[in-house]
């Protein structure tokens, strides 16, 4: 068993290097299937020990991108497919991509087209999610990417490897849920940077492998006395808190992130995946419970779920961190941001690029939120 | 608003078309009707401008579209003051220009001398033109504490609608049906939804009709002129006088042809597809602009979205028509397909493509769709340029008028080249 920090270093090292991570999988002799954001059904890829990696770009410069999109478009989807295009994703033999947006249903048309050695699977999630009928056609949907993955890596996703593999993600879930929660008694060690890598490094393992770790972190965080933090606490909500360089400055001014509504974190691990008739009628069931922005609900939720993740962690603010050209989020936004002011909170929205840009304005914001806390 | 626009003498306009009166009666009349229904104590809707317009219209709701509404906003030019209010209530710039308009407009309620919404009792959502409708409708949902009535329509990554897409959407049009005449107090009568899809199909029928005449050489009209009726088109496709008013414009167009004379004002060199939606504030500047290279707009996708193909009374095609009639929600293959299929017809000599700051949907796969179609249609030329479907902010007259000059001499060149094999 590896010491803390030790694993904290482990995770480091995995989360600010996926490629190196990608490499090790194919030397190993392992096939790897790339994940787009936000969610897709890796379970079907893990139960046929296929290794699936999460594409959320990365700080790069576009230049083969703009052959296909335009500069308004999600700098997530402009990274990952500048990455496709040079050859970066290169051993990664499919792509899942959820057209849960109006950039990513066009990034699977585009990534088709551009991207010759690389298979793309879209499917399409639901937004009535409710009521049975969505249920029926997800599990279709859910069907053909198993089948295409099938066909594509030449192996067979069996029911009860399904079944294994939503265990391993139930405990993973479980045990991320738990890490969030004793981090928060160890704000000295687990500060903004360490809270992301984290998270950040279970989309460059698979689940059984990072579950192993954070079991030893949560383990070791746990038997240790309380630290009392005596800075700032604040929650982040947006796709994703990048680059380290932001984080850099909550460090700085004595920040600590004590909750998060971010896609690429804890709305990954907010809801399990329950019982059901079928492996893939329980995935279906999943993205029925899930809360999330991109999916359609009669009223929205997440001015109160900030609200509650505020109230339950002790912290009086927000920092949105809001990714460029995210029609979903910047819709959310005008909502939320209103109700959370009105309740008296403090929201302060970052803009998220993934081009190389210094945050000298989100420095000066930030220290600024700082002395209002 | 550029100087240049501004400072230009207006000419005497010429009179508008009894066809275009008659639609224009037509939409004042779909709004009117709303101020009034709602004033009776009626439960009135706004809805997306591809939700099943069939399911209100057999439930006798009044109903009234934000999206047409955004689009005649800015046409008048009297979108800036909503643009800004919602870029200071939290709206980020980077949003569409429609939605910015309406979120503001949901605050304000008026935007005389342009024809009012009353204020929705309830919401009609279906996301065959793009996701980011139902994020905005949540928003109008919310401010005014009134329910969403939605279709998910579902993006169609195959060639075509899977039976599991029919069955999922025809199960919501069903429940859409129960919960809004539960919520409206309204009687579902299957005979009379029946006729209206008759009605709509009939309509359909004459649209595709006038859009047909375009493929004549010279076109008895100026494709431009297409626009001045989807109004109509969408907001009341399933009643009889929208039928008559496409009667009225056929008629004139048959005397156009006796005549050997056209609406387009001037020669016609140049037959070009129009992909996107139009650049409301500025559409006389480019019509204008193309006018004086010869070019006229004979083919357009967005005017035959609504252009619904299904069978009356048969729910499960109603379905696989929504779902897969705009070019947002299906693959670019299929896309790639129609516009080659029109490009032939039409007898296309270039594509102009609007690149849309409005509408990432429209715009994130548009380059390769450049490419293909233009590979598909023998290197057929094609120009591109920076606009917004209702953001006047978004375009420059300067660019547009550059491009098109260079985008005429490619056609010339073309032709020319295809002449001499």
């Amino acid at each position: 068993m590896a010491n803390l920090q030790e694993n904290l270093q482990y995770l480091k090292q995995i989360a600010n290097h996926p490629q190196q991570q990608l490499r090790k999988y194919c030397e190993e002799g392992k096939q790897v299937i790339g994940c787009f954001p936000i969610y897709t059904p890796e379970v079907i890829a893990d139960a046929a020990g296929i290794v699936p990696l999460g594409m959320w770009g990365a700080q790069t410069e576009f230049s083969q991108a703009k052959k296909y999109l335009v500069p308004f478009a999600c700098p997530i989807m402009q990274s990952c497919l500048e990455m496709a295009l040079t050859g970066v994703y290169d051993g990664v033999k499919a792509v899942m991509i959820p057209t849960m947006c109006d950039t990513l249903r066009c990034v699977t048309q585009d990534f088709r087209k551009g991207v010759e050695n690389i298979v793309c699977i879209p499917f399409t999630l639901t937004q009535n999610r409710k009521i049975p009928a969505a249920e029926t056609y997800l599990v279709e949907e859910y069907t053909y990417v198993r089948e295409t993955i099938e066909e594509v890596y030449g192996v067979k996703v069996t029911e009860e490897n399904l079944l294994a593999s939503i265990d391993t993600y139930n405990e993973h879930n479980a045990q991320m849920r738990r890490f969030a929660k004793l981090a928060n008694d160890h704000l000295d060690i687990i500060n903004p940077i360490v809270r992301h890598e984290v998270f950040k490094s279970a989309w460059f393992m698979t689940k059984a492998e990072h579950l192993a770790v954070m079991k030893e972190i949560n383990d070791s965080l746990e038997v240790m006395a309380a630290y009392v933090f005596t800075g700032k606490k604040v929650i982040l909500s947006g796709i994703t808190a990048e680059p380290e360089g932001l984080l850099q400055v909550l460090v700085d001014q004595n920040l600590a992130v004590v909750g998060d509504d971010l896609a690429q974190e804890m709305r990954q691990y907010r809801t399990d995946i329950p019982a059901g008739s079928t492996a893939l009628a329980r995935l279906a069931k999943q993205w029925a419970a899930r809360i999330d922005p991109m999916a359609h609900e009669d009223t929205i939720r997440r001015g109160e779920l900030l609200e509650e993740l505020l109230k339950a962690n002790g912290a009086r603010a927000v920092i949105v961190c809001l990714m460029k050209f995210c029609d979903p989020e910047e819709y959310e936004f005008v909502s939320y941001h209103k109700a959370l002011k009105d309740r008296g909170y403090t929201v302060l929205s970052i803009d998220i690029d993934q081009q190389p840009a210094n945050y000298d304005q989100a420095r000066t914001r930030i220290e600024t939120l700082a002395e209002i806390l | 608003m550029s100087e240049n626009m501004s400072e230009r003498v207006a000419k005497p306009k010429r009179p508008k078309a009894k066809s275009q009166l008659m639609a224009g009666e037509v939409l004042d009349r779909a709004y009117n009707d709303t101020i009034e229904a709602k004033a009776r104590g009626e439960k009135i809707g706004w809805a997306t401008s591809l939700f099943p317009q069939e399911i209100a219209e057999t439930l006798g709701l009044h109903i009234v579209y934000p999206e047409n509404h955004g689009a005649a906003v800015a046409a008048k030019k009297l979108a800036d003051p909503f643009l800004s209010y919602a870029e200071s209530h939290g709206c980020n710039n980077d949003l569409c220009s429609y939605a910015k308009i309406d979120i503001a407009y949901a605050d304000i309620l008026d935007c005389s001398p342009a024809s009012n919404m009353a204020q929705p009792d309830f919401l009609l959502v279906a996301n065959n033109g793009c996701n980011e409708i139902t994020k905005w409708f949540e928003l109008i949902g919310e401010k005014f504490q009134i329910p969403i009535f939605m279709v998910d329509m579902t993006y169609n990554h195959k060639g075509y609608v899977t039976e599991s897409r029919v069955q999922y959407i025809k199960a919501q049009i069903e429940k859409v049906i129960k919960d809004l005449s539960a919520f409206t107090g309204k009687t579902w009568d299957q005979e009379r939804f029946t006729e209206i899809m008759r009605i709509s199909t009939v309509t359909r029928g004459l649209w595709e009709q006038v859009a047909d005449y375009l493929a004549l050489e010279p076109s008895p009209l100026s494709g431009f002129d297409l626009f001045n009726y989807m109004g109509p088109m969408v907001f009341t496709r399933g009643r009889k006088e929208t039928g008559d008013v496409m009667r009225q414009l056929i008629a004139e167009i048959e005397e156009h042809i006796a005549q050997g004379t056209s609406t387009y004002p001037g020669t016609q060199e140049f037959r070009i597809f129009w992909e996107g939606i139009a650049c409301w504030p500025y559409l006389s500047h480019n019509l204008r602009t193309l006018k004086k290279y010869g070019i006229n707009v004979c083919a357009t996708a967005y005017a035959r979205a609504w252009s619904l193909d299904y069978t009356p009374g048969d729910m499960e095609s109603l379905a696989r028509a929504y779902s897969f009639t705009s070019s947002n929600n299906i693959l670019l293959d299929e896309s790639i397909r129609r516009r080659t299929e029109w490009n032939k017809k039409f007898r296309i000599d270039g594509t102009i493509y609007h690149v849309n700051r409005a509408c990432k949907v429209m715009v994130c796969q548009q380059r390769e769709l450049m490419r293909r179609v233009s590979e598909a249609c023998d290197n057929l030329p094609y120009m591109s340029f920076d606009g917004d479907q209702a953001d006047y902010r978004n375009f420059s007259e300067a660019q547009f008028e550059t491009r098109v000059e260079a985008f005429a001499e490619m056609m010339r060149k073309h032709k020319e080249e295809l002449q001499n094999g």
